[in-house]
């Protein structure tokens, strides 16, 4: 179709100062990092580029020990989360048990519930399991709240798959796990990365649960470094935005790169619910 | 006699093949069974049962450290009662207007100026650059802003760049507009998500439609409302529903730039459970409030839910 010259005009320039709107304030922590600390305090444009914020919050905020941490548990979160998906999403897509459907809704349960709904209790039946403190009480849960998002996904992904050719492979006299591993999950590897993607921001982003099961600063993820250390430099604003670039940006990274697949991933998985 | 032995054993045999094929069936059921168990052992040991508990919880004075006792609903009458709560309440309504209203009205203006932007080139740019606060960490948004609303901070330099110094102030520390600084952190994060979403619901609509309206004479009014609009009926569920539940949830932005503060101007529901559970030791008014929270989220996302088209499911 056909866009006037004035329509496209207007349309970019409406597109343009959105765009804007909303990489003004994140331009301005890129130059609010880069200003030298120490000085009036005020936000100015710098005349000099002083990488050495990123360098001492490097340094004074233990954020290589703040990345492991979120390191470790985001991997482990994902890999758990994956394997669990993939087996109870083809369960719910192609076979049939007993009570499928109140199983699936109990788990569906947890892609609406808030954690605030759950916390609590939680914190106190892992402290006295004894793991409270530990990456166990950062792992678990998150687990458990992104099966619920990692079921759904994959049970849709799974449903849409040409049941001709599982049938066939039944035939030939395949096991359930055959087929899953073997002609399910091959052709649908992009969905399992989206999901993958998704999991990994949310579990990385993750504030809440942090807060309140690890108070060790070893075990602490990066937002939960990130909170700390603003407690501590409340007003050295240079440092807090060196900081913070640290933390967003192995998940920004990726999104560059993957933004399709991140955008269709959030969009997706709500509308289809 | 041996016809009744033959009758009786072929009768056998057929309810033995009976037997064994309920078997073999019931072993499969059992077998597909084993496949959800670890996320159905994942779900309810760290979701379900803590949340039943947390209904439990609310229905005691508990400090976290001694003997809890029983109070009844009186955690909920609180909750009415208690200026403080009922305020928190009060304020993440104010916070749906502003994640959630603002946003999406935004982004339907925008929309009917721009209806065909989608088809533009360099759209795949700006839907990334519209849709990269979603992906931004709260904690690093929060600290963001902080910095933007602090006394020297991007705003008020900006502020007093243009001569409005009078205008200028410290926002999250000022009763007046810390609670409207909180929600225009959600209407940044926000109206790029609604905008990516509806104009690709509007790449959906047929172009034929709109060349048609076109040649009918219908203003750009008119195209909207009859043709965008109820196409983007499900776009727009799927916005509010998003929206906000993010904002019935906050909290990181929250604990973050304002700790409720200051008094009591911006607290919500979720940083009173979490502080009330966590630092004041109340958990029982804590545990009410998430259940009262919780109930709210998930009744406002049925309701949501209604307003969906049946055709798109």
């Amino acid at each position: 179709m056909k866009i006037s010259i004035g329509e496209k005009l207007v349309s970019y320039v409406v597109l343009g100062l959105f765009a804007a709107i909303a990489l003004i304030p994140l331009l301005g922590v890129i130059i609010t990092a880069i200003t030298p600390s120490g000085g009036s305090g005020g936000f100015h444009i710098p005349n000099t580029i002083d990488l050495g914020n990123f360098v001492e919050a490097w340094n004074r905020g233990h954020f290589a020990n703040y990345l492991f941490s979120s390191f470790l548990v985001t991997v482990s979160v994902v890999i758990v989360t994956t394997v669990l998906s993939v087996l109870a999403g083809f369960a719910f897509a192609r076979l049939k048990f007993f009570g499928s459907n109140i199983v699936f809704f109990v788990i569906l349960a947890g892609l609406l519930l808030p954690a605030e709904a759950f916390i609590i209790p939680l914190y106190y039946n892992l402290r006295s399991a004894h793991i409270t403190d530990t990456y166990w009480a950062l792992i678990l849960p998150q687990i458990a709240q992104s099966l619920a998002f990692g079921i759904f996904w994959m049970r849709n992904q799974f449903m849409s798959f040409p049941g001709e050719v599982i049938e066939a492979a039944r035939l030939d006299g395949a096991s359930d796990m055959r087929t899953l591993w073997g002609i399910v999950v091959p052709p649908s590897t992009p969905s399992i990365m989206t999901m993958c993607l998704l999991v990994s921001m949310w579990t990385w982003n993750e504030f809440l649960i942090p807060l309140v099961m690890v108070s060790r600063d070893e075990l602490r993820t990066a937002p939960l470094g990130l909170a700390f250390f603003q407690g501590q430099h409340a007003t050295d604003y240079s440092l807090l935005a060196s900081a913070g670039i640290i933390i967003a940006a192995p998940i920004v990274i990726l999104y560059f790169f993957l933004q399709r697949r991140f955008i269709s991933g959030m969009l997706g998985g709500i509308s289809s619910r | 006699m041996t016809v009744t032995t033959r009758v009786r054993s072929s009768e056998t045999r057929k309810t033995g093949a009976v037997k064994s094929r309920t078997r073999r069936r019931r072993l499969e059921s059992w077998k597909a069974f084993l496949y959800v168990v670890p996320a159905l052992a994942f779900s309810l040991t760290f979701l379900i049962v803590p949340t039943l508990q947390t209904a439990w919880y609310s229905l005691y004075d508990w400090n976290g450290l001694s003997a809890a006792t029983w109070v009844g609903f009186q955690n909920y009458l609180d909750i009415v009662q208690d200026e403080q709560l009922r305020d928190s309440f009060l304020h993440v309504g104010v916070l749906v207007v502003f994640y959630s209203f603002i946003p999406i009205a935004i982004a339907l203006l925008l929309t009917m100026v721009i209806s065909r932007a989608h088809s533009l080139r360099g759209m795949s740019f700006f839907r990334t650059v519209l849709f990269l606060p979603q992906v931004i960490a709260s904690v690093v948004v929060a600290t963001t802003w902080l910095s933007i609303y602090s006394p020297n901070g991007l705003l008020n330099t900006a502020l007093r760049a243009v001569g409005l110094d009078s205008v200028t102030r410290v926002w999250l520390g000022d009763f007046n507009t810390a609670l409207v600084s909180v929600g225009f952190v959600g209407t940044w994060l926000n109206v790029g998500l609604c905008l990516v979403l509806f104009l690709s619901g509007v790449g959906n609509v047929q172009p034929e439609l709109f060349e048609a309206a076109r040649l009918d004479g219908a203003s750009s009014f008119q195209e909207f409302f009859g043709i965008t609009f109820p196409a983007l009926r499900g776009q727009i569920v799927v916005a509010l529903t998003l929206t906000v539940v993010s904002s019935l949830k906050t909290f990181d932005l929250v604990y973050i730039t304002t700790r409720g503060g200051p008094g009591n101007s911006t607290s919500v529901p979720a940083y009173e459970a979490y502080s009330r559970a966590f630092n004041s030791g109340q958990v029982g008014s804590a545990a009410s409030v998430a259940v009262v929270l919780t109930l709210g989220i998930l009744i406002i996302t049925a309701l949501i839910g209604r307003l969906q088209p049946k055709e798109t499911e």
